[in-house]
């Protein structure tokens, strides 16, 4: 092959539920051994999206390709990716083993050399010795672990992951986001993963895609996306970002814009301000303390505008809610954005 | 305090209730023993086994109970195929009239049996089919439909949408997807849909009347034979046969749902 074909590729794909346009004309492309994440609110059209790549949904119209082969009219069961259910959805009648080794079973892998397989799977997943257990007696984290062996075990060319860690708690969630991209890298599989928390898809993602009511708004490395939100809608989903209404940018002598600006990039200040930054009188609403960083809650005075402010807990230790504190706000982190969506 | 034993009149109430539905059955298994054969006498003036010996020796009982296995054995068939897949279209998609369908579906059961019998009379003098064995099976299976796809829809519903999903994801095709992933997960309910649409296929006389040609299915038989004044009792010696087989796959439909709720 002379030309690399992306490993999924979208054109003008569109996906109507009667009057709901669930996807909205989305074009992407995921390159090959990329992890690649799908970040958006519920009802954004991400699953959507993932749906009709697995083929369990077809576009009301546009087109996708599956590493150069278009998938219009192609069954689930003949496509080379393989997904992670949200909900896992393991056989319940089949014990582990068995749930691994189904993929290579219904195309007719001998039991030895599929259980062979399937063993190593579940070791590659670091649960080699319940294989013979049922789904109902493991824990959210194992049977989450299964659903992967189980996928992977298939070596598909594209694994799709439909919100795998929603169902975990915190500690498990972190650990399962280091060996899943730890796996990733090991493979060399694309990974499409969707998630609708934000920490998870820029901290796992080579790049993510932002959704919002059925359409892209962005695509970028996670770093793009967090620094230089391209609308409203992205600074304030990914992150928690300030948005400043055109206007009070202008003020600050910055662009004409509605801008962003992320909590630390302000800092407090004690005396002028120095060069390259703009001063701002505001009232301290709450104060929170967090460990590395100290949270403050300010409203802009004359304005109707609250900022988040974020500086290091060592600095601002007596600080309170009413009182009078100056912001210092660099003219080179007001970052401007299109309109509001 | 409230006590959670059932009072004195609440139990006495019970028990006669259960006397009243129980008892004179133990009449039927009486009277297969009488030794008075032209009416039933109380109490019996003798007993004797020799009606069994009767009964196993007259070709049109076992004509009849031949029959009857026949039929119930293929319209539970019938039934299983067909309860099955209105089963696995209702539950897993939404459609418009989709409550229409169900009601559709299940009505047969409610409507009274000489209703449904001479809609299917007239139905088969429309079409011209003879009346026979295949008669009495299709009129049979609109029953016994009924009860597979009750069975059945209800373990349908349970079974997640994603286990489907995730089957034809791994690579399997339609056929596999039940073979593998949706039989055995509603197997036992189709084993007890299938024991009970055996057991009221078996004992069924309304519809089978007017299905019928000139063949008598065991309780034909039996209506017949009661109004002959000549060997009742051999009449009783069958009713406990068929007292038998119809209970005992009802007994053991009802262990079988019952097991499996005791799992959970």
């Amino acid at each position: 092959m002379t030309f690399a074909a992306p490993a999924v590729r979208f054109r003008a794909v569109t996906r109507h539920f009667g009057p709901v346009k669930a996807v909205d004309g989305v074009d992407l492309e995921i390159a090959p051994g990329e992890f690649f994440s799908m970040l958006g609110p519920s009802g954004s059209g991400k699953t959507t999206c993932l749906r009709l790549i697995a083929g369990f949904d077809q576009p009301s119209s546009g087109e996708i390709e599956i590493f150069g082969v278009a998938s219009a009219g192609v069954p689930p069961y003949a496509r080379a990716v393989n997904t992670v259910f949200q909900d896992y959805a393991l056989f319940p009648h089949m014990n582990v083993l068995d749930n691994v080794a189904y993929g290579l079973m219904v195309r007719g892998v001998g039991k030895r050399e599929r259980h062979a397989k399937a063993a190593e799977a579940l070791a590659l997943v670091k649960l080699g010795q319940h294989g013979d257990r049922k789904p109902v007696q493991l824990s959210g984290g194992q049977r989450q672990r299964v659903a992967l062996a189980r996928a992977l075990v298939n070596q598909p060319r594209v694994l799709l992951l439909d919100e795998p860690l929603g169902a975990l708690d915190l500690k498990l969630r972190e650990e399962m986001q280091v060996e899943l991209k730890a796996l990733q890298r090991k493979l060399g599989t694309a990974f499409v993963f969707v998630t609708h928390d934000q920490g998870e898809a820029l901290s796992m993602s080579d790049r993510v895609a932002v959704f919002n009511e059925g359409k892209i708004v962005q695509v970028g490395p996670p770093e793009e996306i967090y620094e230089r939100p391209r609308t409203e809608f992205v600074a304030r989903f990914v992150g928690g970002s300030n948005v400043l209404p055109a206007a009070v940018a202008r003020g600050l002598g910055g662009p004409d814009a509605p801008c962003s600006l992320r909590p630390e990039a302000i800092a407090l200040l004690t005396g002028p301000a120095p060069e390259g930054q703009a001063a701002l009188s505001a009232v301290i609403e709450d104060a929170q303390y967090h460990g590395a960083a100290r949270r403050l809650l300010v409203a802009v005075a004359g304005a109707a505008l609250r900022l988040a402010v974020s500086i290091p807990a060592g600095e601002g230790g007596g600080l309170g809610p009413g009182q009078a504190v100056t912001l210092g706000i660099p003219l080179s982190a007001l970052w401007p954005m299109e309109g509001a969506r | 305090m409230r006590s959670d034993r059932a009072s004195r009149p609440l139990k006495l109430a019970a028990l006669g209730g259960l006397l009243f539905l129980h008892v004179p059955l133990l009449f039927v298994f009486l009277y297969a023993f009488t030794t008075e054969e032209k009416s039933y006498q109380f109490p019996p003036p003798g007993l004797t086994l020799k009606w069994f010996g009767v009964a196993f020796g007259r070709q049109d009982i076992w004509d009849a109970i031949g029959l009857s296995l026949r039929v119930a054995a293929l319209a539970t068939t019938v039934a299983l195929v067909l309860g099955t897949l209105i089963a696995a279209a209702l539950a897993r998609r939404q459609f418009f009239g989709r409550e229409a369908v169900s009601l559709l579906v299940i009505l047969p059961i409610a409507l009274p049996g000489i209703v449904t019998g001479i809609a299917l009379r007239a139905a088969f003098n429309l079409m011209e089919i003879d009346y026979g064995l295949l008669t009495i099976i299709l009129g049979h299976a609109t029953f016994c439909i009924v009860v597979v796809y009750n069975n059945a829809v209800a373990r349908f519903r349970r079974l997640s949408g994603s286990l489907v999903e995730a089957s034809m994801d791994l690579g399997a095709d339609g056929f596999q997807t039940f073979r593998y992933v949706i039989l055995p997960n509603i197997a036992t309910a189709l084993l007890a849909g299938g024991m009970l649409a055996f057991a009221l296929s078996f004992d069924e006389v309304i519809v089978t009347t007017f299905t019928a040609g000139q063949q008598s299915t065991l309780p034909i038989w039996m209506l017949s034979e009661l109004v002959r004044p000549r060997q009742r009792p051999v009449t009783n010696v069958v009713a406990v046969f068929v007292i038998l087989v119809t209970f005992l796959p009802i007994l053991a439909a009802y262990y079988l749902t019952r097991d499996e709720s005791g799992h959970k």
